[in-house]
């Protein structure tokens, strides 16, 4: 196992070699902070069509990144969507051209805590401006005009993902020909800001974090980090889906140890998930990015709320929610429905049955899948239909 | 039921934003958009229907009438369409109020209960009526309140709804009902189709 200054190093060198673009326009932040020649990483699947009408644009979720499908070139792993989008899946990119950019404030690439602040040529740490969904969704809509898209087939995304959507349909209202808001919600709750700080605050109470500054000194906070992980970890998954999946069961052992050691196997699946995550992910990361879903109030930045937010929408709707989701909950989704319903607007919903969690989406859900690819595939046809008209 | 369709799309002016609640199959929906170019949206309890529409490219939204019309603002539609599904609800007044509250005009069509096949059943079987308009047995049947054409008049009359037009469907025959010819109609029509508000 290499040392974890050594890994960073090996990270970064990989990341050294992903594609990005710089992005000159300078980008005013919410925070009043303008930014400008920072680095956008991105990954495409599948091929551009010559009347450029199969583009998909997939909005990445908190702990995400650009690898959506195919083999992470960092991690080694799957991409996060494998189960949706490939070759013949739901999102097939045989047949479109799927487009996924890591958010500013992450650490795969785009511009993030970890770079390099130009005014003092120290990493950025907690200099860096805290940002917002709509930043996030501002600098990825120059990544389109790089591409050369008008417009999109569609665009999706899960959670944070489905926040950065519904930012971007507000903001965009002409870009997207059909959208796929998934398991997410108009504005955070409160029980989705209190397990944000819950996560922030164990990464806070990690000495090595030292107010941000461990970058210099090519360490990690990884314990903290790891709580932060593993609180996601549990918010992810269902009361029911958890009792099936681990029950009391213990982790290779008769019977209990009289110890703190992870006797269960839920402790243990905790626990391998928490540091796991901390080989690929930076701790100053998850504080920006959870700040800016935190911020996030799509009916608070329009006057007439949600429903003003989505006026003059001509984009076709697919909000989706999962059953048994307790962080993004049914209703929540639903609000944004009726929301849309009230504007005018062109929306379907769907309820899948699952009790896999929030996490349904991230998971082979054949309901779910098909429903997926119903829409896609019927909005392509109508697409490309109206472009011929 | 073709027939159903048809006149409900001939009640239907073109181009009209129309809510089908109860939708299916989407079945009518993608009738009226191709007949008469009208804007739909459905509201489906079922999720494999559900399913079936979203590939259709119809818009539709999954949830159950009996609970989740108020998300539907006031007049949002020029015409609500409710075929066949007034009898299952438990509530169907308040149903029936809530769909006059976001269309302009409510289309409800109802298997007649009056229809003179159901009635004889009843009378000299003594059984509860299975017939094509009525395919359920009494234990799996999920019509609650069935009624007859001369009931949902009666129904329009003491609520002080507006009844506009009534179509009759017997087979392939339609025909107008009125109040004067109101007893031998709801004896020899299979399905009765409101148009209401």
């Amino acid at each position: 196992m290499p040392s974890l200054a050594g890994l960073f190093f090996w990270m970064n060198r990989k990341i050294e070699n992903i594609n990005k673009i710089t992005i000159t326009k300078p980008l005013k932040l919410d925070c009043g902070k303008t930014v400008k020649n920072f680095p956008l990483a991105y990954e495409t699947y599948g091929k551009l069509n010559e009347n450029k009408d199969n583009a998909i644009l997939v909005f990445h979720a908190l702990t995400g990144d650009q690898f959506v499908t195919g083999t992470n070139p960092v991690t080694n792993k799957d991409g996060w969507w494998v189960t949706a989008v490939g070759p013949g899946k739901a999102i097939d990119t045989d047949k479109y051209f799927v487009i996924c950019a890591n958010v500013i404030g992450g650490c795969m690439g785009s511009l993030g805590p970890k770079d390099t602040n130009p005014e003092n040529n120290q990493p950025y740490g907690l200099d860096f401006p805290v940002i917002t969904i709509k930043d996030m969704v501002k600098a990825q809509e120059s990544l389109l005009e790089h591409l050369g898209i008008k417009k999109l087939l569609c665009a999706t995304g899960g959670s944070m993902g489905g926040m950065q959507l519904l930012q971007f349909c507000a903001t965009f209202p002409d870009k997207a020909f059909s959208a796929i808001p998934i398991a997410c919600s108009s504005s955070h709750s409160a029980q989705n800001i209190a397990l944000n700080e819950l996560a922030r605050q164990a990464i806070m109470a990690d000495p090595v974090w030292d107010n941000g500054k461990y970058v210099s000194k090519n360490v990690q906070p990884k314990n903290g980090l790891a709580v932060a992980r593993m609180v996601g970890h549990i918010s992810y998954l269902s009361e029911k889906g958890m009792q099936e999946k681990f029950g009391r069961k213990l982790q290779e052992k008769a019977d209990y140890e009289f110890s703190f050691n992870a006797d269960f196997q839920v402790e243990s699946y905790l626990r391998h998930q928490g540091y796991a995550f901390v080989e690929r992910f930076d701790a100053n990361s998850i504080l920006y990015i959870t700040r800016a879903m935190d911020y996030f109030d799509l009916s608070k930045q329009f006057k007439g709320g949600l429903v003003e937010a989505f006026k003059n929408q001509n984009t076709k709707f697919l909000v989706i929610s999962f059953s048994s989701d307790w962080l993004y909950t049914t209703k929540e989704n639903k609000d944004i429905v009726i929301a849309l319903n009230a504007s005018g607007a062109d929306v379907s919903y769907s309820e899948i049955v699952t009790d896999k969690g929030h996490d349904s989406f991230l998971l082979n859900e054949p309901e779910f899948l098909k429903t997926l690819k119903g829409f896609i595939d019927s909005m392509y046809e109508k697409f490309k239909n109206e472009k011929r008209i | 039921m073709k027939k159903e369709f048809r006149v409900i799309a001939d009640l239907l002016p073109n181009n009209s934003r129309v809510l089908d609640v109860g939708c299916g199959d989407g079945s009518l929906m993608n009738f009226l958009k191709e007949e008469k170019n009208i804007e739909v949206r459905g509201l489906e309890l079922d999720q494999e229907n559900v399913q079936k529409c979203i590939n259709k490219g119809l818009p539709v939204i999954q949830g159950n009438a009996e609970t989740e019309l108020h998300q539907f603002p006031n007049q949002s539609f020029d015409y609500v369409v409710l075929s066949q599904t007034l009898q299952a609800f438990y509530e169907p007044e308040k149903v029936l109020k809530n769909l006059l509250r976001i269309g302009r005009a409510v289309i409800v069509s109802i298997p007649n209960f009056g229809y003179w096949k159901v009635r004889v059943k009843l009378l000299f079987f003594g059984e509860m009526p299975v017939t094509k308009t009525l395919p359920n047995t009494w234990y799996n049947t999920p019509n609650l309140h069935m009624c007859t054409i001369k009931d949902l008049f009666k129904f329009c009359d003491e609520k002080n709804i507006n009844i506009k037009k009534v179509v009759g469907v017997n087979e392939d025959e339609t025909s107008l009902i009125k109040k004067s010819n109101l007893e031998i109609k709801n004896l020899f029509s299979k399905l009765g189709i409101f148009l209401i508000g």
